[in-house]
């Protein structure tokens, strides 16, 4: 049966989270495992507040959110131990080192040391911070630090990653580096999720893209399948993206 | 309307700044609650002016040709305000070097820069005065109800005290970049305006333990042998005092002098500020490798590896050790007075009940903070698979563990000499330092470890319980310790200080 079916990576149902405003309203939501999943939206759509709930950082005011079948919020250790949020703010310690760091995130996650250092090392190695390997952080450029985050996040396996803007301020570089990375990871068996506002990562790196707007799920699917939706031949995906944006706030 | 870049622009500038973090400061960030405040401050304000009349009354009735002891306590007491202005003083300087938030944007402008400066070290000096004002208005009004209109010149004394410690603080940290450079000015001028707000406090006590055996400062002031080697009542050196009671003379010249030479630190350092400020922009990304003490990864629950994660970050931080540490420096006349009184059994060791009690509260508090609050990456740590309960446990058992570290030579000590005072004092430091720790729980936000400094303005209310409560706890042990009943009563007090704290805490979503 799981052949056919198998457990999504992230199942939301009816996700609802009010602020002022309903920040999130009724969000429905599956990404499959093994995907690169973009969620795109205009500011203030509700990407990273549903993202937020789904790693935990936040409680929903309704709805249900299951990680590989685990329900997140009957269960959210269980499903946080499968799991890795890396956000747009690297927030990392500027009084240890890249390894310490790595350390530490192993510690939490409870993983063997010896297989954790030596995933430490391939990390640092990989994203190309083993000149800075014993370096205290606070001393590194906003890209550097994004790579510290984004090898906490990996150190531990996760099924699945949950990223929020994670190329925001980075060179074409360390960009490059940063979604070599993640591609590999999917290629590897796991699952991504990102948001981002550039569209063109999307394009090129996403097997499926959400369009969220309004904290509704407007539209889903490959690229093809959203153009279709949008009526748009062969247009850029930024084309695609402004038409469905348009025809929500339209239709509000 | 002043022209751009004028005096009188950047100084309105200046001025707006202030008065908008001042008025944050006072609501906690919700400006709605004018009424609020308001009511806050007139009780706040009664209650200072009470406490003043407690301590200041008696002395209102003090002649203006007063002798040469009474002029050594005014000197005495003038030294600690100036000690403590320095202090603030040094800080705000050396915050204006390094602070980011708008250099960037003053140093690129067509501004002379020297008039930016100028202004600015100008707006410091006002700063401290206004905050020197403020703590001292209760004593003055009190003097000048009780004794009449001549104590207004304290106010001028307060002023031109304020000045002169700006115009020093600003040349003392100007030296320190020219000598140690822009790398080391920071940490050491933040440790140099901490030791110089405690030394003199601290230096009379131990004078006062090593002549008398007392902790009370006021008793070298008051004594026979330091009356005996001062200057005659003549003297310059007892101007400020004279000026505090009421001499015209001796207060204009004051007055004058501080203001001179705060012009004179303006003129002269003004210019170097810009360059300075500079300076200090090219330190702040240097790296700093850090040795590895072994090798390999080691197998720690995640409790042990957030609890080492506390003590590493502590550790490292220099300003952060020394703000936390400098807290400690308060305990070394108790700690002087424990070895004179060793083995003696002497009835001084109640003394230190209360003292240590005190310390303990505000360590744990500053920790506390630091811990629960002050975490640099909470992302991580809430989606790390671990109960959220085991966080705030393992962040508690970091600062607990911390404070017994600290303390548990001063309890070994004292229970040598006395096994009783030292239980009192042992169970005095863990209710303090476990009510400070609560507080700081229950009023618990969102910060950078960095914003320790502004850690007093994001609650009031938790930065007055948290002092309220050691306060109370150091005077039920102390009370305790010297065998009066009285001690329940404190105990009540500070019970319902926590009830109130715990009802005035934000609700957690």
């Amino acid at each position: 049966m799981n052949q056919h079916h198998p457990v999504a990576a992230l199942e939301i149902r009816a996700l609802t989270k009010r602020f002022d405003r309903p920040a999130v309203d009724g969000l429905d939501l599956t990404v499959r495992t093994g995907e690169f999943y973009c969620l795109l939206g205009p500011n203030g759509a509700g990407k990273t507040t549903t993202l937020r709930m789904v790693a935990g950082l936040l409680a929903p005011d309704q709805g249900a959110i299951s990680v590989f079948g685990i329900d997140a919020l009957a269960d959210p250790v269980e499903a946080k131990r499968i799991m890795a949020w890396v956000s747009d703010e690297p927030m990392i310690y500027d009084k240890l080192t890249p390894t310490e760091y790595l350390e530490f995130v192993a510690g939490l996650w409870g993983i063997e040391p010896k297989l954790a250092e030596a995933r430490s090392n391939e990390l640092i190695g990989w994203l190309g911070l083993t000149p800075h390997a014993n370096e205290r952080c606070e001393g590194f450029s906003k890209g550097m630090r994004q790579k510290v985050a984004l090898a906490g996040a990996l150190v531990h396996e996760p099924r699945l990653i949950i990223l929020d803007e994670p190329l925001t301020g980075l060179d074409a570089g360390s960009a490059r580096q940063v979604k070599t990375v993640l591609r590999e990871r999917v290629a590897a068996g796991g699952t991504v999720i990102m948001t981002t506002h550039i569209l063109e990562v999307a394009e090129r790196m996403a097997d499926r893209i959400g369009v969220i707007a309004s904290g509704r799920l407007i539209a889903q699917g490959t690229l093809d399948e959203l153009r279709i939706k949008a009526g748009k031949g062969h247009s850029s995906l930024e084309d695609t993206f402004l038409t469905l944006v348009a025809e929500q706030v339209e239709a509000a | 309307m002043s022209q751009p870049a004028s005096l009188t622009f950047l100084a309105h500038h200046e001025f707006r700044l202030a008065w908008r973090d001042w008025w944050s400061m006072l609501t906690a960030g919700r400006p709605h609650r004018i009424r609020v405040v308001a009511l806050a401050l007139v009780a706040f304000a009664l209650f200072v002016h009470l406490v003043a009349f407690s301590i200041v009354g008696k002395f209102a009735e003090i002649e203006p040709n007063a002798d040469r002891s009474t002029l050594v306590v005014i000197t005495g007491c003038a030294v600690l305000a100036w000690s403590l202005m320095m202090s603030q003083a040094m800080e705000s300087v050396t915050r204006a070097f390094y602070a980011r938030s708008d250099l960037d944007l003053i140093l690129s402008s067509p501004v002379v820069s020297r008039r930016v400066f100028a202004v600015r070290i100008a707006a410091i000096a006002a700063s401290t005065v206004l905050m020197a004002v403020l703590l001292a208005a209760p004593f003055i009004n009190i003097l000048v109800w009780r004794g009449g209109p001549r104590w207004f010149s304290t106010y001028g004394v307060v002023i031109a005290v304020g000045a002169l410690a700006a115009a020093l603080a600003v040349a003392l940290t100007v030296a320190l970049f020219r000598t140690i450079g822009p790398k080391r000015t920071r940490l050491a001028a933040q440790i140099v305006a901490a030791v110089v707000g405690a030394t003199f406090v601290i230096g009379l006590q131990i004078a006062a333990i090593i002549s008398y055996g007392t902790l009370s400062y006021f008793t070298i002031l008051k004594s026979d042998l330091l009356a005996s080697l001062v200057p005659a009542v003549e003297s310059v050196v007892w101007w400020p005092a004279r000026a505090v009671l009421g001499d015209t003379t001796a207060l204009a010249a004051v007055l004058c002098v501080s203001t001179l030479l705060l012009a004179a630190a303006i003129a002269l350092f003004s210019a170097r500020f810009g360059d300075h400020a500079v300076a200090a922009a090219g330190v702040s990304d240097s790296g700093v490798m850090q040795r590895r003490w072994r090798n390999g990864f080691r197998r720690v629950s995640p409790r042990a590896a957030l609890r080492r994660k506390e003590w590493t970050l502590l550790r490292r931080d220099p300003w952060l050790a020394s703000q936390t540490l400098m807290q400690l420096l308060y305990l070394l006349p108790p700690g002087l007075l424990l070895w004179r009184t060793f083995g003696s059994h002497s009835d001084d060791l109640v003394l230190l009940v209360p003292v240590l009690v005190m310390a303990a509260g505000q360590l744990a508090g500053g920790l506390a903070w630091l811990a629960i609050s002050g975490e640099d990456a909470p992302d991580l740590v809430a989606t790390a698979p671990i109960p959220a309960s085991w966080i705030v446990r393992a962040k508690i058992e970091a600062v607990t563990g911390s404070v017994a570290l600290v303390f548990a030579p001063f309890i070994a000590a004292m229970a040598l000499a006395s096994p009783r005072d030292a239980l009192i004092a042992a169970s005095g430091i863990v209710v303090s330092a476990a009510s400070a720790t609560l507080i700081q729980l229950w009023f618990r936000i969102q910060a950078r470890r960095k914003h320790f400094r502004r850690r007093q303005t994001s609650s009031r209310v938790a930065t007055f319980a948290e002092a309220f409560s050691s306060i109370s706890w150091a005077g039920t042990f102390g009370l305790a310790a010297a065998g009066h009943w009285e001690a329940g009563i404190t105990a009540l007090i500070a019970l319902g200080i926590l009830i109130g704290a715990r009802a005035l805490a934000p609700k957690k979503a």
